[in-house]
């Protein structure tokens, strides 16, 4: 009986932690094959346990290569579509004009069409237009396809924000530009800056789009594919466990952040001062 | 000086027009901002569409080498239909059944975040949004290591008699829908944890109290509440997963060959132009008429 | 920003404002003294709001003209004025500490050294020790005198209340009534306070404004408004008045006669609003007076008779409804002094009072009696 009950209340957590186990077992994976020092070059199975990769992960220096070419397309990118797509998330929420909701379908289409439909339409539009295909037609691809999800990120962070705060300002003798500047960038920023590591992520990531439009540029998924032929170095493996690192880290240290702030709210609500430096 | 009739005591400083200047630019400034941005998607995604709606009737029989010509070919698309029908279906299939594994993993994953983990809630989405940060394609490799033939998982499913001696996971339709839904099951996840988590606790124990099993509840209760979150995820869940090739080509043979396989060899080893063109679009029509037929069925045109 | 100057008055000088087919302020023509304490009293949507925003420069004058002494600001953006607001959700800058928050308006100013008077307009507010904090770790009332000291820093010539006290809980609006009075009195500016809440009003103001449907009703003392209302509406949103529909029958001297439901009455010719035609006359609930029978109503009053429909007993007085011969149900204020004799459901009473303490309002034809106040928003329901 008692059983049975204790069953009821918590089997969807039971599930939910298996369904987790799903998801990271392949990262545990990645993380165990970045020690791994490979018995051949097509062998995936763990052989011997070395640091090897993680000192020297630019042991294959086309890899690197493709890497920092990922992060300079992702760093081009970001910044484009950021701004892009933050100018048209304040124009959205603060400005009547005529055809918006034409625009908002043209906003909201990339994110319901499938990549490979992007791909190839865009290189379509490239070998009609006589464009060579390289670094500067992957940017624009995925600027393309990274707009819409800032507009989406920075926009509901703009909806959110009391516009009382930006009358205050006004009238606090502050001029249009000083209003902008003091109150509603400041205020708006955490949500550029979600809108700018989420398009940092897709950028990064992006494999089929890239695919279509990078003609002999070698991006990191596109090196990786190319690997995945002939074997793929552990290093490979090296550099998917650090992002994921990195990208935890991240999370972590800004919920760390949220939670100090939290906690000094509680504490200051404590009625006196005294009270609250004592606990 | 008319205004000043208005004012018992004038000052000589009449009442100021209504202002014109301001306003005029204020009236401009909501397409400068969106000049830039907006001009990008229309010549970098509305345009090649139509590009691509082009090419999709050009002269079959052309090259990339010695052009194509618009013909109006129509018959491309009943061609191109007739080639690759199995891969269409396929691609359908594979991702309606990761759909279905997904929303069984996926529900209790994002219900369990939304009103169980108390002050874990945090953690917990987390660690859904963190096996995305690694590349995608390191991912899937990585389960190609899971599922190989002398891998410890069909070892033990081998032993167990789940697969025959000879039994394989790799290259079979079992790894490709398994891969399906494990790369696009946070995508699910996010939505429907959003929903979930607006969902009142005490709406339940009411529910409970007026005498609804749990089964009940679930239906009256939960399922309705959660289900914008329900269509937005499933949308964002089955959008990439029918045009994915990455599984297919990864974790499969040509024999689990879903469309997005047979568009990518149009464009870059067949170099033929007008096939890829009609399939994409093909594909597309195909999937914003299931989009649109379900959204007619779940009754909610909103989440667009 | 030449606060050494005294500005003068504020006058607005047929403001209008419309949105679409909705007038909101409608030729709106005041004067407030400087150095007052100005309300504008109204139910939400009534367009108070709006004639503050209009001052404030945050929403522009559809027609009309705002005067700061000889000067028309009516088009002048919101930082070119020397006007300031105190907003009803506080508009405190979340990103930023007290001490920024209250130092905005001088920075803004181009003002280098702030730390004294920041310092000095932290204690006017009693919240010495709370510079480094964030508006969100202090509780509704720290944050109301946050957003008085950002705005009185700045020594305006006329500072703006929104509803300032209206989230605050019943006991610290009380007291902050108070603060906001002995504030106003020290620093001598021009307020001008808009609340739905009479009381808040009457407390505060030297001089109370009852605005409606974009017009103003009335304006004067609180007292003077409360004592001799101009309309049935403002009768009955100031506090509660028992209106009895009548017609005008003549003059006797010094009185006005009134024929009302059979019954004869009379009001001081001082006290009436007219002379003539379909009237209401007025007596506010707690001037009526409750005796067992008509013999014992003093000389000189006049009463009606009636049945107890309800008595409700609040401490300092009991309520009392007085169901009239033609069905309409009078209220009754008595003390509870002690010395009163208690009634209850179905005695027959009778309700006199001195025809001193009645008024006349001119009345639609049509109208019926009207006993029951002007139903008020809640708190919070911004106009």
């Amino acid at each position: 009986m008692k059983l049975s009950r204790w069953f009821a209340e918590h089997w969807v957590m039971g599930v939910a932690l298996l369904v987790l186990g799903y998801l990271f077992l392949p990262i545990a994976v990645v993380a165990a094959l970045s020690f791994n020092r490979p018995s051949s070059r097509l062998s995936y199975d763990f052989n011997e346990f070395t640091l090897d990769n993680w000192r020297n992960p630019c042991a294959t220096s086309d890899m690197c290569d493709a890497v920092l070419r990922s992060v300079q397309i992702g760093f081009i990118s970001t910044v484009a579509a950021t701004a892009l797509g933050t100018l048209m998330a304040f124009a959205l929420v603060r400005h009547r004009f005529r055809g918006r909701s034409g625009l908002n379908v043209l906003i909201f289409l990339p994110m319901a069409t499938p990549e490979l439909v992007m791909g190839t339409s865009l290189l379509a539009l490239f070998v009609a237009g006589g464009v060579p295909l390289g670094f500067w037609t992957i940017v624009i691809a995925h600027v393309m396809f990274c707009v819409s999800f800032v507009v989406v990120t920075v926009k509901a962070r703009l909806a959110g924000m009391d516009r009382r705060l930006e009358e205050a300002a006004m009238d606090l003798y502050a001029s249009e530009w000083q209003t902008f500047r003091r109150i509603t960038l400041p205020l708006v920023l955490p949500g550029i800056v979600a809108a700018a590591l989420l398009a940092f992520s897709l950028s990064f990531d992006d494999f089929i789009i890239t695919n279509f439009n990078s003609g002999t540029t070698v991006t990191f998924p596109m090196y990786v594919w190319g690997a995945a032929q002939r074997g793929i170095p552990p290093q490979v493996n090296v550099i998917g466990t650090a992002m994921f690192l990195v990208a935890l880290l991240l999370v972590l240290a800004s919920s760390l952040r949220g939670r100090q702030a939290r906690r000094a709210a509680v504490t200051a609500a404590v009625p006196s001062p005294r009270a609250s430096t004592r606990s | 000086m008319s205004a000043l009739a208005h004012v018992p005591t004038g000052s000589g400083q009449s009442a100021s027009p209504p202002p014109a200047a301001r306003p005029g630019r204020h009236r401009l400034l909501p397409y400068l901002l969106l000049l830039p941005g907006a001009a990008w998607l229309f010549l970098f995604f509305a345009v090649p569409l139509l590009q691509l709606a082009a090419a999709s009737l050009y002269d079959p029989d052309g090259s990339l080498s010695t052009g194509y010509a618009l013909t109006w070919a129509f018959g491309n698309y009943p061609t191109a239909l007739q080639a690759y029908w199995p891969q269409f279906g396929r691609s359908f299939l594979y991702a309606g059944i990761a759909l279905v594994l997904a929303l069984l993993m996926g529900y209790p994953l994002a219900y369990a975040i939304a009103q169980k983990a108390g002050r874990w809630k945090n953690l917990l989405l987390v660690c859904v949004i963190a096996p995305m940060f690694t590349s995608f394609l390191v991912r899937t490799l990585a389960w190609k290591t899971i599922l190989s033939d002398n891998g410890w998982l069909v070892g033990l499913l081998r032993d167990v008699h789940l697969l025959g001696p000879d039994g394989r996971l790799l290259a079979t339709p079992v790894a490709v829908v398994l891969g399906l839904t494990y790369n696009f099951l946070p995508f699910l996840v996010l939505p429907l944890y959003a929903s979930l988590e607006r969902l009142d606790y005490r709406l339940l124990e009411a529910s409970s109290d007026l005498y609804a099993s749990p089964l009940k509840t679930f239906r009256r209760v939960t399922l309705p509440v959660s289900m914008p979150g329900l269509i937005a995820g499933t949308l964002l869940f089955f959008i990439p997963a029918t045009g994915d090739y990455i599984n297919a080509e990864l974790l499969g043979t040509p024999n689990q060959y879903m469309i997005g396989n047979v568009i990518d060899s149009a464009f870059l080893v067949r170099l033929d132009y007008p096939q890829g063109a009609a399939l994409s679009f093909l594909l597309m029509s195909a999937i914003l008429a299931v989009v649109f037929v379900y959204l007619r069925r779940a009754g909610t045109e909103e989440v667009l | 920003m030449a606060r050494e100057t005294p500005a003068g008055d504020l006058r607005l000088a047929n403001l209008t404002k419309t949105f679409g087919a909705f007038t909101a302020v409608d030729d709106l023509s005041l004067t407030i003294p400087q150095g007052s304490f100005f309300a504008l009293l109204g139910a939400s949507g009534c367009g108070k709001t709006t004639t503050l925003r209009m001052i404030a420069g945050l929403e522009e004058p559809t027609s009309g003209q705002v005067l700061l002494g000889d000067r028309d600001i009516a088009r002048l953006r919101p930082y070119k004025r020397p006007v300031n607001t105190v907003f009803q959700s506080y508009a405190l800058f979340p990103h930023l500490d007290i001490f920024e928050n209250v130092a905005f308006g001088l920075r803004r100013r181009g003002i280098r050294s702030v730390d004294q008077q920041v310092r000095q307009m932290l204690s006017l507010v009693q919240l010495d020790g709370y510079e480094r904090r964030r508006p969100a770790q202090l509780s509704g009332g720290q944050q109301q005198r946050v957003a008085l000291a950002r705005a009185l820093i700045n020594h305006p010539q006329v500072l703006l209340l929104d509803e300032p006290l209206g989230a605050l809980d019943l006991k610290l609006r009380r007291q902050m009534q108070i603060e906001l009075k002995r504030i106003q009195t020290e620093v001598g500016i021009t307020f001008v306070h808009v609340t739905h809440d009479q009381e808040e009003a009457m407390t505060m103001a030297d001089t109370v404004a009852v605005m409606n449907a974009g017009r103003i009703e009335q304006l004067g003392p609180p007292a003077e408004i409360y004592e001799f209302p101009a309309t049935a509406f403002v009768a009955n949103f100031l506090g509660q008045s028992n209106l009895i529909a009548g017609e005008v029958t003549g003059g006797n001297g010094n009185d006005i006669l009134v024929t009302a439901h059979g019954g004869r009455f009379s009001v001081p010719a001082a006290r009436a609003r007219t002379n003539r035609g379909p009237v209401h006359l007025g007596v506010r609930p707690e001037k009526l007076h409750l005796v067992a029978g008509a013999g014992q109503v003093p000389a000189g009053c006049q009463y009606l008779e009636g049945t107890i429909s309800d008595a409700s007993y609040v401490g300092v007085s009991t309520q009392y409804l007085l169901r009239t011969g033609w069905g309409t149900e009078v209220s009754v204020f008595v003390a509870n002094s002690g010395a009163q004799q208690r009634f209850v459901p179905g005695n027959r009473a009778v309700a006199y009072w001195d025809p001193r303490h009645a008024f006349l309002l001119g009345r639609r034809a049509g109208d019926d009696d009207r006993t029951t106040p002007v139903l008020d928003e809640p708190v919070g329901a911004s106009s």
